[in-house]
């Protein structure tokens, strides 16, 4: 782009700037995105309309053109980090304000296996779903995962795998929540490029998830029915 | 060498009619090694047919390839067929193509297994954990295979989130060469990673072959 084609955030109108801020989390710019999240919250936008308007739907086109096959990873992770740089701004803004939560989760990736990738993917936009994330990080053993549980009493576990080696060990876990009768005090949510809606069932998890999107939509889902149930109980 | 007028691969190779000539199917991050294994030994009744290289990245395209790849070969009339992949992030998928199909494969995991050996991997997988396989055809590669996929060439920035967790890149080479070794250890630097290189040559991928053949 000519210089003198260069887009000057602050002098966009609202509505502008925020598909403005679409495109540049599209394109990953890290930096125009803080200058834009700055701007709204310069011009009276709470915290939560910055989050959900302007970066997780710019995050929700983005994950739409990579499940087409229109974007690829690098693309998409250069996309996450300008929203995690948005992200980290409004953060303890959000937290001040009080806005809406609708759940906590935990998630990691499970024991002998470091891949984190996906696993931040999906606890950044279930953050910015308005979801609590505890990520308890990579290699996490049964252990771990429940000394996770047990501080923080989440609603959704969430566990991560990319090896065909070690995603078994997701059953382990969940193996040993039913043998300690805490199963079905949570909903558990996998996910990992290995797997399948086929080895999420077989494994006895409430839901595989294809990707972040889904993860979020899926969490939605479930926490919906476990308020229907409170309210029907 | 007898060829077949139907045969399409019978100026390059064994003929498909030919009942010991066997296909090998395999991954084309193998080729080299495949056909060095072959020479080798000296097998002048084992022709091979990749995949391409980049299902490396891509594994669930690996098994729904490889099952019409041996259609094919069966189509061109050869019934002796042999997987040149290792389970390689299928999930068990590959495993189901196979025994379609009645073929097999080599055994293991993926090539960093079979080629330090199977069994001594599986003893030695803790060590393992934060450790990034480089091959010969890795290295070889580097940049088109490694950094242009993953986007490092344009977005450096990316290494971290990439390579983050890591700690080693340990060459595995299949060949004692120098230049590689070279280009191993800058790779290394590259990605930040301590190096450590261990020569294994062909490791399992040469009795796998031998037995392949021999049947």
């Amino acid at each position: 782009m000519s210089e003198e084609d260069e887009i000057i955030l602050a002098e966009l109108d609202d509505d502008e700037l925020v598909a403005q801020m679409h495109d540049d989390l599209y394109d990953g710019l890290k930096e125009e995105i803080v200058e834009g999240t700055n701007i709204l919250l310069e011009r009276g936008w709470t915290p939560y309309d910055v989050l959900t308007k302007a970066l997780v739907e710019g995050m929700r086109i983005v994950g739409i053109d990579f499940r087409d096959g229109i974007l690829f990873v690098p693309e998409v992770l250069l996309a996450a980090n300008a929203m995690k740089a948005g992200m980290n701004i409004l953060r303890p803004l959000l937290a001040e304000t009080g806005a809406p939560k609708l759940g906590s989760m935990v998630i990691g990736t499970v024991k002998g296996d470091i891949h984190d990738i996906g696993k931040n993917l999906v606890g950044m936009m279930m953050e910015g779903a308005g979801f609590d994330v505890h990520d308890i990080g990579i290699n996490t053993d049964v252990d771990g995962y429940f000394a996770a549980i047990e501080e923080h009493k989440p609603d959704i576990l969430g566990m991560s795998a990319l090896l065909t080696t070690t995603m078994p060990y997701m059953k382990v876990v969940i193996d040993t929540m039913v043998e300690k009768g805490i199963r079905d005090d949570y909903t558990v949510l996998v996910g990992g490029a290995p797997l399948n809606e086929d080895f999420g069932k077989a494994i006895g998890a409430d839901a595989y998830c294809r990707d972040a999107a889904v993860a979020v939509e899926t969490a939605k889902e479930f926490m919906a029915r476990k308020h229907n149930q409170m309210a029907a109980g | 060498m007898k060829t077949e007028p139907h045969s399409p691969i019978a100026a390059n190779g064994p003929t498909a009619s030919s009942p010991k000539t066997l296909r090998v199917i395999a991954c084309g991050m193998i080729a080299r090694e495949v056909l060095a294994v072959n020479a080798q030994l000296g097998f002048d009744h084992v022709d091979l047919k990749c995949l391409p290289a980049e299902y490396h990245h891509h594994p669930e395209k690996i098994a729904p390839a490889m099952d019409k790849a041996i259609e094919a070969a069966r189509a061109e009339g050869y019934e002796h067929i042999f997987v040149g992949y290792a389970d390689c992030g299928t999930g068990g998928e590959l495993d189901k193509v196979c025994q379609k199909h009645g073929v097999e494969r080599i055994e293991g995991p993926h090539c960093f297994s079979f080629y330090i050996g199977n069994e001594t991997f599986e003893e030695t997988d803790g060590d393992y954990l934060t450790t990034f396989f480089l091959t010969d055809f890795i290295v070889r590669h580097f940049d088109t295979f490694m950094k242009r996929p993953l986007g490092l060439d344009r977005h450096p920035e990316l290494l971290e989130m990439y390579f983050g967790n890591y700690t080693r890149a340990l060459y595995i080479a299949q060949t004692q060469n120098p230049d590689l070794q070279e280009k191993a250890k800058a790779a290394a630097d590259y990605l930040g990673l301590d190096y450590e290189y261990r020569f294994t040559g062909f490791g399992g991928l040469t009795p796998a072959l031998q037995n392949a053949a021999a049947r």
